[in-house]
């Protein structure tokens, strides 16, 4: 075949418009495949809010972990006077004293990391790398920290919170443990995954 | 195509009959092209067992693998039980299972031991570099594949270690936390994840395994093989054109060297496989007798020992820089390891390409580099603790070491005369 007499100009542009038109098919063939990977509905109705009542909770223990909220573990902490005494003098060692990084609804930005002081919320998911820390309420030394203030211990990397859900300086995990949002339906009974008092 | 000849040494009928299967399909023509007329250079050592040692565990994997399926169930409720049922009450199932779970083991040794010759006699150089770059690919989704068939089982440390992996993910800025729950199709691992664990362990990643490997096979046979004196045996031929230092595969290697050695592989793998399936807790490890807990972190956490330098590197990064967490630059530390050999045919500037005629600096860099791995693989066995990071974060400098610096080490120091014939050790 020659090319005499062949339009490049317009074989150029029509190869041009077909490739613009077939990629454009296969981005919009590929939506459902990628989208299907996202949460079903029925993976997001499991996830839709709880209630936990801690009425038999006494100060000083802690409900959990449960798996509440989207089936991850809720801490449900009963702080007592002491403990809450205790935070501020933590401040200088933690990496986020004042909860400047969003890992809490507004009204969980104090220095308790709470609605009430005494009840601490946290969603038991290391921010490292998404373990189970365990409860070591106790100030006394423990075999990974001879200072222990009382807290959690995150047993796959060492990362270590204090009872408001603070990160320890220099620890793998960035950041504190999430908040999740919650409401208080009465005293002792909250509502997991909601934001608004009586909602 | 002309009529066989009737000098061969083949009965006449089947002469015919390939005759016949020729005309419509290359069957001849292929065998000739990568078997009975591919010419290997004739000095191949111990370190030449790998490669095809790889495509027999493959092909194990994929036979054990398919079997095991007709009794797994991948549901939360049903997969760890009928793991234990695959155990107990199906015929010679704890064989298919544990020949599948020491497969595993085995391809990534014979993998490593492959990767090891590549850089000793500069396997990667030209003309060989998309050949070292279509071998890595098969690596990472040999990491992959091991990775969701890890899941499976549902054992407390499969969801925990896939709980950690997938986390790893949230590391990256912005997207991180919805890339996690795309990947796991809900907020935390739960049926719906080991589901297309599930179908992307059995479906799309041995598919992905095969066809790279097809790839891999079509690329070497193209440029032809390299050899521990890294010459090119293509450059001295004979009249015919044949390499006079090459022989033909078959079936000088494929009877007289690979089945040697495969029986051999196999005898060391069937003592494992019948005295010590779980290799003290590193093929399988303790935690997984336990049903998948989601409220219950193991102890400690380690991945199977085939991950581990590439843990320890991730654990070796604890400084937060240019405003990131260190444990995004644990990711990125992760990555850049397991991506950084795929520059190696650029990196290395040394005017020869085998070990044996490099200098002094390149034994010790890569004398170094092994020895660095290693204890990373140890080292990501074991819990975290101050002095194990701080090894850790030597034996990672180290590792980079060897790559980053090899433009400049390879460069100044002297090599020795390359011979123009291969020579037979």
């Amino acid at each position: 075949m020659s090319g005499d007499g062949v339009n490049k100009q317009r074989r150029y542009f029509l190869i041009g418009a077909t490739s613009v038109v077939g990629g454009v098919g296969i981005v919009g063939a590929a939506v459902p495949f990628v989208a299907s990977w996202s949460p079903s509905a029925k993976a997001r109705a499991a996830g839709a809010p709880v209630t936990i009542d801690f009425s038999r909770l006494n100060p000083g223990e802690m409900l959990g972990p449960i798996p509440a909220w989207r089936g991850q573990p809720i801490f449900v902490l009963y702080r007592t006077q002491a403990m809450l005494d205790e935070l501020p003098k933590l401040d200088a060692s933690r990496a986020d004293p004042n909860s400047e990084r969003p890992q809490q609804p507004a009204y969980a930005k104090n220095e308790w990391r709470s609605r009430r002081p005494e009840f601490g919320i946290y969603v038991g998911l290391c921010t490292h790398l998404g373990c189970s820390p365990k409860y070591f309420p106790a100030v006394q030394p423990e075999p990974f920290d001879a200072q222990w203030e009382g807290g959690f211990f995150c047993p796959c990397h060492g990362s270590r919170f204090d009872l408001a859900g603070r990160v320890v300086k220099g620890v793998p995990a960035p950041a504190n443990l999430v908040v999740p949002p919650y409401s208080f339906v009465s005293d002792r009974v909250v509502t997991i995954g909601v934001d608004e008092e009586n909602a | 195509m002309q009529e066989p000849q009737s000098t061969s040494r083949f009965p006449a009928m089947w002469t015919a009959f390939m005759g016949w299967v020729d005309r419509r399909f290359p069957a001849t023509e292929t065998f000739e092209y990568h078997m009975s007329k591919y010419y290997a250079p004739k000095n191949f050592n111990f370190w030449y067992y790998f490669g095809v040692i790889a495509t027999v565990v493959l092909v194990l994997q994929l036979v054990t693998g398919i079997w095991l399926t007709m009794s797994y169930i991948p549901s939360g409720q049903g997969a760890f039980a009928s793991v234990e049922y695959i155990m107990r009450d199906v015929q010679f199932g704890w064989l298919l299972r544990y020949l599948h779970t020491t497969g595993a083991s085995a391809f990534f040794v014979v993998v490593y031991l492959h990767m090891f010759r590549g850089l000793m006699y500069g396997s990667y150089r030209e003309p060989r570099e998309l050949l070292w770059l279509i071998g890595m690919a098969i690596f990472i989704a040999m990491m992959a594949e091991g990775f969701f068939g890890y899941l499976l089982p549902w054992g407390n440390m499969s969801y925990w270690a896939a709980q950690v992996i997938v986390s790893l993910f949230g590391a990256i800025p912005v997207i991180g936390g919805g890339l996690m729950e795309w990947i796991r199709g809900d907020f935390l691992i739960s049926e719906i994840t080991l589901n297309r664990f599930f179908a992307l362990h059995v479906v799309a990643l041995p598919l992905v395994l095969i066809m790279l490997v097809f790839v891999h096979i079509v690329a070497l046979h193209h440029v032809g093989s390299n050899n521990p004196d890294g010459i090119e045996i293509k450059k001295n031929k004979n009249a015919e054109g044949i390499p006079v230092d090459g022989i033909p595969f078959h079936p000088y290697y494929t009877i007289g060297h690979d089945l040697p050695g495969i029986v051999l592989f196999l005898f060391v793998f069937c003592a494992i496989v019948f005295y010590l399936p779980e290799m003290g807790g590193y093929f399988i490890e303790r935690p997984n007798f336990d049903e998948a807990n989601p409220l219950k972190t193991p102890e400690h956490i380690a991945p199977v020992w085939y991950y581990t330098p590439y843990y320890a590197m991730l654990r070796a990064a604890t400084y937060p820089l240019f405003t990131l967490d260190a444990k995004f630059w644990g990711f990125v530390v992760m990555a850049g390891a397991i991506a950084l050999p795929m520059g190696l045919p650029w990196l290395d500037r040394s005017p020869v390409k085998s070990i044996r005629y490099k200098g002094a600096i390149s034994k010790t860099m890569l004398a170094i580099f092994v020895v660095s791995f290693f204890i990373l693989g140890y080292l990501g066995t074991i819990p975290p603790s101050p002095g194990a990071t701080a090894l850790a974060q030597v034996c990672t400098i180290l590792y980079f070491s060897y790559f980053v610096l090899m433009p400049w080490y390879t460069r100044v120091e002297r090599t020795k005369p390359v011979p123009d014939r291969v020579t037979m050790r």
